[in-house]
């Protein structure tokens, strides 16, 4: 085994939703500390706090208190155009509802986030095509969101969230609309990047089998960790 | 990544051709106007110059009655033949002086008539009027002094009543007075107001006094004076000789008027400036109408887009990419709609110039400025739509339908 290097620490992280009668405690106090190359399952019933700490590991929402550290820095801190630098360089994203671009291609799609990095065309098309080769899906880079089915859309949101080689791969209920082969196919395609790349990868599922893909499983309920125990498989 | 922004902003923009178009009309209009306005005023300008230089800048023109604006002046004691006499007899700086009265009248010859300016006026009016005598002659000192029934018509006359025919020594009818014919005048063409400068017939001022206007009165006197010698200094001394002839004393304001090519010029530039004036206020509420508009259209925009908005700020745009991004469209949409202006403005003032028979001068700085106005047009209001849509919640963007 590789030693292991620390690259999510937290510690005490609360999240409050509104204030005095109305307050809604998501989040009750998370201490938690995720490695490099890991494969994280997180599980739990709904309204337990799942996505809310999802949001606030990838720097789209703060915490109420506590903190979080990626890699040493303490993102509560970090103004919004740091935390949007810290998606843009370090993180990838992936959600239940795909979240693409209706009219966009395929292609352009992934090509997304590389604008941003001000690569010029021709590399963006290199790599975004590199990104959807890896997930299966070169042959249809000209086709919209729409003419694609569920799997291949999360496919192609994969593909958005891996193509600027990200250290984490954050991804909410990614089969949440997807039947039964077609989870496979992207659990399958997790643990490939997560085993031959070196991606670590967090991921919120409610489903036990897609959970098992994962190399441990935090189980969360009302707003604390209730478990936290290595899987059957050891990747 | 600008370039980026650009093309993506022109997709979004022909994706919604429709409401692209009825956005950007009202700075199309106002972008048009101004450029129109600009045009067009200038060819007036330089048309009223010509005409200026064409009349000799030593041109003063008497009326009586007080000065009230451009233009303008109250009736009061008229001028008599008397006036113009003096003052070719006592300043030595005047050449020529011509007391004039005009009316309009309908001419008759044969079965044709028209209705033309009937002038009164001397020999003298050739001069101080620039104009010469392109067939026939020109009054003789018998037929003034007796008031003699005999006419110099212009061009326009003699094409309404003549029909190509000869019209020396014809005889035309001019209310009850028959007038023979004795000369036309060369052509003169339209002048700024589109007054067609040829629609006239002259007649003895004698003539005029005694059988058609019945008074011993003159509308005005046209004076021409010397080359070389100060208008200016004209101007003072005919003002003071008038004074004197008039009785007014010195504190009393002068009941008359001599105006100077200047004068003169902003008076024929007159209906320009309220033309301009007019347009103006056109152009600038258009361009306030388009700009609002292209607001409204920003921001339902950025609504409709919030999700598209919410997936760029989550994968790492930051706030300032996703305002250029929404001000490069509002941008975008206005100097289309000033490109369409100037374009339409182009054709339009070729058009009115060919019909207002103005110079089609186009000033070329004027349509930049037009350009660049219109883009700002969209930074301005385009900057509160894209800092709403650059200030999204990311989350909260992502869950909207
Ligand atoms: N923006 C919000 N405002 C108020 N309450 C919220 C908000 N987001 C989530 N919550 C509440 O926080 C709790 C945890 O929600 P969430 O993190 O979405 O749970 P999960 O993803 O595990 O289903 C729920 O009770 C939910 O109602
Ligand atoms: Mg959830």
């Amino acid at each position: 085994m590789t030693e292991k290097t620390v690259l999510i620490e937290i510690s005490r992280l609360t999240k409050v939703y509104g204030t005095g009668q109305a307050a809604m405690e998501a989040l009750k106090g998370i201490d938690l500390r995720i490695d490099e190359r890991e494969f994280v399952a997180v599980m739990g019933p709904s309204g337990s706090g799942k996505s809310t700490f999802m949001n606030i590991l990838g720097g789209l929402d703060t915490e109420t208190s506590g903190a979080y550290r990626f890699r040493g820095v303490v993102v509560g801190q970090l103004t919004r155009n740091q935390r949007a630098r810290l998606r843009r360089y370090y993180l990838g994203f992936v959600f239940q509802g795909f979240n693409l671009l209706n009219r966009t291609s395929a292609l352009e799609n992934v090509e997304l986030p590389l604008i941003y990095r001000g690569l010029p065309t021709r590399v963006r098309r290199e790599k975004a095509m590199r990104a959807l080769e890896t997930v299966g899906l070169a042959q249809w880079k000209s086709h919209t969101p729409g003419e694609l089915s569920g799997g291949q859309q999360q496919r192609v949101a994969i593909a958005r969230a891996i193509v600027t080689e990200p250290a984490v791969l954050f991804a909410d209920e990614p089969t949440g609309n997807l039947d039964r082969s077609r989870s496979r196919e992207i659990m399958d395609l997790l643990v490939e990047l997560n085993g031959r790349r070196g991606l670590t990868v967090v991921m919120v599922t409610h489903d036990p089998d897609t959970a098992g893909y994962a190399g441990r499983v935090v189980r969360f309920v009302d707003g604390l960790i209730e478990s936290d125990e290595p899987n059957g498989r050891v990747s | 990544m600008l370039w980026n922004m650009i093309l993506l902003a022109f997709k979004e923009l022909k994706r919604n051709v429709m409401r692209t178009v009825l956005t950007i009309l009202g700075i199309v209009i106002g972008v048009a106007a101004v450029i129109v306005m600009v045009t067009v005023g200038e060819g007036a300008t330089a048309q009223v110059r010509q005409q200026i230089a064409s009349m000799g800048s030593n041109l003063l023109m008497v009326t009586p009655g007080k000065r009230m604006g451009p233009g303008q002046s109250t009736a009061q004691t008229p001028f008599k033949q008397a006036d113009a006499q003096a003052i070719y007899r006592e300043i030595t700086s005047v050449a020529a002086t011509a007391p004039v009265s005009v009316k309009s009248i309908k001419a008759i010859f044969g079965n044709q008539n028209w209705s033309t300016q009937v002038t009164g006026a001397d020999n003298q009016y050739w001069l101080t009027s620039n104009r010469t005598i392109a067939a026939g002659r020109a009054f003789t000192d018998h037929e003034l002094k007796s008031g003699a029934a005999v006419a110099v018509i212009g061009e326009t006359v003699k094409e309404k009543l003549f029909d190509g025919q000869d019209p020396i020594g014809q005889k035309i009818r001019l209310e009850d007075v028959s007038c023979e014919v004795i000369g036309v005048l060369e052509d003169k063409g339209q002048n700024t107001m589109g007054q067609d400068q040829d629609d006239l017939a002259v007649i003895p001022l004698a003539t005029f006094q005694r059988r058609i206007s019945g008074s011993q009165d003159v509308g005005m006197i046209m004076i021409s004076v010397q080359d070389g010698a100060s208008t200016e200094k004209a101007k003072a001394d005919i003002e003071r000789l008038l004074r004197e002839r008039r009785h007014i004393s010195a504190s009393d304001e002068d009941n008359f008027n001599v105006m100077d090519m200047k004068e003169i010029s902003k008076m024929l530039t007159g209906t320009t400036q309220l033309l301009t004036a007019l347009l103006s206020a056109v152009a600038a509420v258009s361009l306030l109408v388009g700009g609002i508009g292209i607001m409204n259209i920003m921001l339902v925009s950025v609504t409709e887009r919030t999700r598209e908005i919410g997936i760029r700020l989550a994968i790492g745009a930051l706030e300032g990419e996703v305002l250029a991004q929404f001000l490069v469209e509002a941008v975008a949409l206005s100097s289309l709609g000033g490109i369409l202006g100037i374009v339409l403005a182009l054709i339009g003032s070729l058009a009115i110039s060919k019909i207002m028979n103005v110079p089609f001068i186009l000033n070329l700085s004027i349509v930049a400025i037009a350009f660049l106005f219109s883009a700002g047009v969209g930074v301005v209001f385009g900057y509160f739509p894209a800092r709403k849509a650059a200030r999204l919640d990311p989350i909260e963007a992502l869950r909207h339908e």
